[in-house]
């Protein structure tokens, strides 16, 4: 892999150990992916805190609370053993969403300790330059890139959403690469980085209007289902329906993202790299077009719910992606002056700052009113954490519908958001 | 660089052949002397890219599905727990993983390096698409890892049989035992 002269002596540890650490790590990744050079990122997303036990473990052995917090960053972050002091960070960084929510141990089921201990990494990071938004909806929250721009962001809907829908250039990357990234504003000149690999080489043709949160929820599940990790352009000849907007476009790419490893796609005249199919495909023609219509969606709709059995709900989880300040208006909307059911729960997760706009707005107030709460930082299938004894879920995401079964062996219903609320206040899962 | 060298679970180690890893893979053509001496048959020599530097010898565990790290794996263990994936409930621990690639979410490299830490990674990678995560998930692994196959190992090895991984030079021998 070639190397400028400034890289050179970052490798060289000309910045210090820790991004001579950083820049090594990045030509090994460079190397093993047969990228030819890094290039320049000013703007990263990943995850530099500890949450869980192990690393606890791990910073207790390595001795003392600083330097263990030390030991941690260079293992799980730069992967070296030599402990290296962490210096601020270089690129605009923005942290992604954790393990719990450390404002609500109880429900997340993590000790006091567990949550003293979160909060001197997130001190550390913070002292590191890190942004400590906690969300994998950065872009919400004052990381909204521009068309071009190269990024190094992890999770997967992000890196989606950024790519898609704002033009932006990532590969989806890891934990390692983010931080090594953070310390030297570089990652490897791979992947979406490149012209080539951006263009669509299938195509999706709609046979109905998609407009509803569920509707692309559906869509992006059976897209990622049909073309793995490659990229699709698709097609409205009637026109998209509504405006595929934030919340709309948010779940479709999280769903593609999950069902499928999409990490691009574009929307013909809807999205940036996409003003007409000509654009989107580099003029040349496609591999292969499918259709979605109606037994494409209906087929979809009976998969992701193919986990549902009992009708009685336990718990109804919204925010996966991170909810909107729209989406927790629609909620509270919903839920105002009723009472999430004795047997029921509703738990709805958001971005820090977006939960203190609902707090101003009075949404909060109706939701906890009604029974229900709204968590920062992470999610049922980051936290593992649901209500005590429950069996069976509703979801308005198809991302967590697809997760939450896997990870913790429970029931999901998938439906729409006003289905999900329905659940929450009758304890029944109602829709066909 | 780091060379780790895995040692099976179970007595095959003691089996193996003594000469197999001191033999140049280019020279191993009296596949019957081998079969006689060693009751070890050479099944293939594979070449390839090197993602990964490195040199080991161990039991294969092949599948063709891919492989998710977050929510796919359990690192204590080192066993596959995805539900619906061939290789549920089985463990990877010390073995050269053969299978198509990385899927899944981004969490994919830490968890095979808290693998590595705990002792529970695979001994070698060979895989056939290259994305991002496999790429980081196999460097912070530090286990010798395999791409870009002149034969796609997943028609030639078969879980069980002894693979030679030499991913600094771009081989990898097959050998099986003799029934």
């Amino acid at each position: 892999m070639r190397l400028s002269a400034e890289e050179k002596a970052m490798r060289d540890g000309l910045q210090g150990d820790a991004v001579a650490k950083a820049m090594d790590l990045l030509i090994r990744y460079g190397e093993a992916l047969g990228a030819d050079d890094l290039v320049e990122t000013r703007n990263v997303c990943g995850t530099v805190t500890a949450t869980t036990p192990f690393m606890r473990d791990f910073a207790l052995k390595q001795g003392g609370e600083a330097g263990g917090l030390d030991a941690v960053f260079s293992e799980f972050n730069l992967d070296t053993t030599d402990v290296v002091q962490v210096p601020k960070v270089r690129a605009f960084s923005s942290h992604l969403q954790l393990g719990f929510d450390p404002h609500h141990p109880a429900e997340m089921g993590v000790t006091e300790q567990m949550v003293q201990f979160y909060k001197k990494s997130e001190a550390m990071a913070a002292r590191m330059g890190v942004q400590m938004m906690n969300t994998c909806t950065p872009y919400q929250v004052g990381n909204v890139p521009t068309r071009g721009e190269h990024l190094a962001w992890m999770e997967s809907s992000a890196v989606v959403f950024a790519n898609s829908v704002l033009g932006a250039r990532t590969n989806t990357e890891g934990r390692e690469s983010t931080s090594s990234a953070m310390l030297t504003c570089r990652i490897p000149n791979w992947g979406y980085h490149l012209d080539e690999p951006r263009l669509a080489t299938v195509g999706i043709e709609l046979d109905m209007p998609v407009a509803s949160v569920e509707d692309w929820g559906l869509l992006g599940y059976w897209m990622g289902d049909w073309v793995q990790d490659r990229v699709a352009v698709i097609h409205a000849p009637n026109g998209f329906g509504a405006a595929p907007n934030l919340p709309r476009l948010k779940h479709f790419g999280a769903a593609a993202s999950s069902s499928g490893g999409v990490e691009l796609f574009h929307l013909v005249g809807v999205t940036p790299e996409a003003n007409t199919l000509a654009q989107a495909t580099g003029g040349r023609s496609l591999k292969e077009v499918r259709h979605f219509g109606a037994r494409e969606r209906r087929e979809t709709f009976e998969r992701i719910n193919a986990f549902g059995v009992d009708r009685d709900v336990d718990y109804v989880m919204l925010g996966c992606p991170h909810y909107t300040i729209e989406q927790i208006w629609e909620a509270a909307q919903l839920i105002e002056g009723r009472k999430v059911h004795s047997n029921s729960a509703l738990w709805i997760f958001t971005p820090r700052s977006i939960k203190a706009l609902a707090d101003r707005n009075g949404y909060t107030q109706i939701i906890e009113a009604a029974g229900g709460k709204i968590m920062t930082d992470s999610c049922s299938a980051m936290s593992r954490a649901v209500p005590p004894g429950t069996k069976v879920v509703a979801l308005d995401s198809a991302k967590q519908a697809h997760y939450l079964p896997a990870i913790l062996g429970v029931q999901a219903w998938f439906g729409t958001t006003a289905q999900c609320i329905d659940a929450a206040c009758t304890g029944r899962w109602s829709s066909p | 660089m780091n060379l780790p060298v895995a040692a099976p679970a179970g007595a095959e180690s003691a089996r193996l052949s003594p000469g197999l890893a001191g033999v140049q893979p280019e020279s191993v053509k009296g596949q019957d002397a081998l079969r006689d001496a060693q009751r070890w048959q050479l099944v293939a020599t594979l070449k390839g890219r090197c993602v990964v530097p490195g040199v080991v010898e161990a039991e294969a565990l092949v599948t063709r599905d891919p492989i998710s790290g977050w929510g796919g794996v359990d690192p204590r263990t080192g066993t596959v727990v995805e539900t619906r994936h061939e290789l549920r409930g089985q463990c990877f621990t010390g073995k050269v993983l053969v299978f198509p690639g990385a899927k899944g979410s981004s969490g994919w490299s830490a968890q095979f390096h808290v693998a590595r830490v705990m002792g529970t990674g695979p001994a070698a990678w060979l895989f056939n698409q290259m994305t991002t995560k496999m790429a980081l998930g196999a460097v912070v692994s530090h286990a010798p890892a395999m791409t870009d196959f002149d034969v796609d190992p997943l028609t030639v090895i078969q879980t069980g049989d002894w693979v030679r991984v030499d991913a600094t030079h771009g081989i990898v021998t097959v050998t099986r035992a003799l029934k």
